[in-house]
């Protein structure tokens, strides 16, 4: 996915790493890594310890991370709209204008990482990331601990049992998309783009899927 | 001889009754009774904190431990980690806990900006560090299959 935008950049000092939240692990997440043929680091996160670590609620999330190894973008949307909301669900398309927009959009996102790796653009102050930073809140907290023993149980064929900790999970932190929809691809894969998937984003009403990145 | 055997029979009871802890970022077996009551040294693999005259110590932070979570030679560790005002979490069989990082801990370390560091496996296994790409912008995105 970010292949081309990295052997532009690499030789600028700038380096990628895509970590898969990926709870069936390396050999599920395969395919998609060969196909990318990509030169960055490929990391495997069964556990969603990057998620827990940086308060991350969906995929794909980016932190833009500088030299000196400080955060210089808070985690935000990675490229993605919400456009396919729109979609016609019968044939999976989007409309040409959307699919426009949402192409768009996604070019001003890779804009903003190319200004950023060659003139320090849209790197923002400390005060700026701070105010922007998601709050983790005891409930988020308790969320993480009982994923991450839903997929250890789950690892462990305490498939019921599993599920139980990653509903309870999902109850306390409604805003992470990933729990929600790892709990789901493990119950079943595909179940995670299924009809109950839909209904969730449908009741997000006026609310965002994916927040567009303030660039 | 027979005493021998009894020994052995005792640390292979005590092997399987080993209970699984679960850290942000480890995965521990220790013998543990009635929760997470424990060794002092295993106290400290776990949780990363010492026991000390002071209470549970990590670098020059000491955390005192109420006297209702302190034996003789053995910690309440759970009861430690909810004064840390981290989540205790266990199976509904008691055999395998998880210990949740504290929400304050979560919050400081992202507010002082400095990237949280963490070292996954690559697709073939390989661990990797994120501070060792110091000195270069790094990118650091999720993506997932499902």
């Amino acid at each position: 996915m970010w292949q081309a935008l990295y052997d532009e950049l690499k030789d600028k000092g700038f380096m990628v790493v895509a970590v898969a939240e990926e709870s069936r692990g390396a050999d599920h997440a395969r395919p998609w890594i060969d196909q990318a043929k990509s030169s960055y680091w490929q990391l495997i996160d069964t556990e969603h310890r990057l998620s827990d670590l940086y308060n991350l609620v969906n995929v794909p999330q980016a932190v833009w991370i500088d030299e000196q190894g400080r955060i210089v973008r808070p985690p935000e949307t990675a490229g993605s709209t919400d456009h396919f909301r729109r979609m016609d669900l019968k044939t999976r398309t989007m409309s040409p204008q959307d699919q426009a927009e949402r192409l768009a959009a996604r070019q001003a996102y890779l804009d903003a990482i190319r200004a950023w790796v060659t003139t320090g653009a849209h790197a923002l102050p400390a005060a700026s990331v701070r105010t922007n930073l998601p709050k983790v809140t005891p409930e988020i907290a308790e969320a993480h601990a009982r994923f991450r023993l839903g997929v250890w149980l789950r690892t462990h064929g305490r498939a019921a049992e599993g599920d139980l900790q990653m509903a309870e999970a999902s109850r306390l932190h409604p805003d992470s998309w990933s729990m929600w929809r790892q709990a789901a691809d493990l119950d079943e894969v595909g179940k995670a783009s299924g009809p109950d998937f839909w209904k969730r984003v449908q009741a997000l009403g006026d609310r965002p899927y994916y927040p567009p990145p303030k660039l | 001889m027979a005493k021998g055997l009894s020994r052995a029979a005792e640390r292979c009871f005590a092997a399987l009754d080993m209970t699984v802890v679960l850290t942000p970022a480890a995965e521990h077996q220790v013998a543990v009774h009635d929760g997470l009551w424990m060794s002092p040294t295993d106290a400290e693999k776990v949780t990363g904190w010492a026991l000390k005259p002071e209470g549970m110590c990590r670098a020059d932070l000491c955390v005192p431990l109420p006297a209702s979570a302190l034996r003789a030679n053995e910690v309440d560790v759970a009861a430690f980690w909810a004064k840390l005002g981290g989540p205790v979490i266990a199976s509904a069989q008691r055999d395998v806990w998880a210990l949740g990082a504290p929400a304050g801990e979560r919050n400081a370390a992202l507010e002082g900006l400095e990237a949280p560091d963490f070292t996954l496996p690559d697709i073939d296994g390989v661990p990797r560090r994120l501070s060792e790409l110091r000195g270069k912008k790094v990118f650091l995105a999720t993506w997932a299959s499902w």
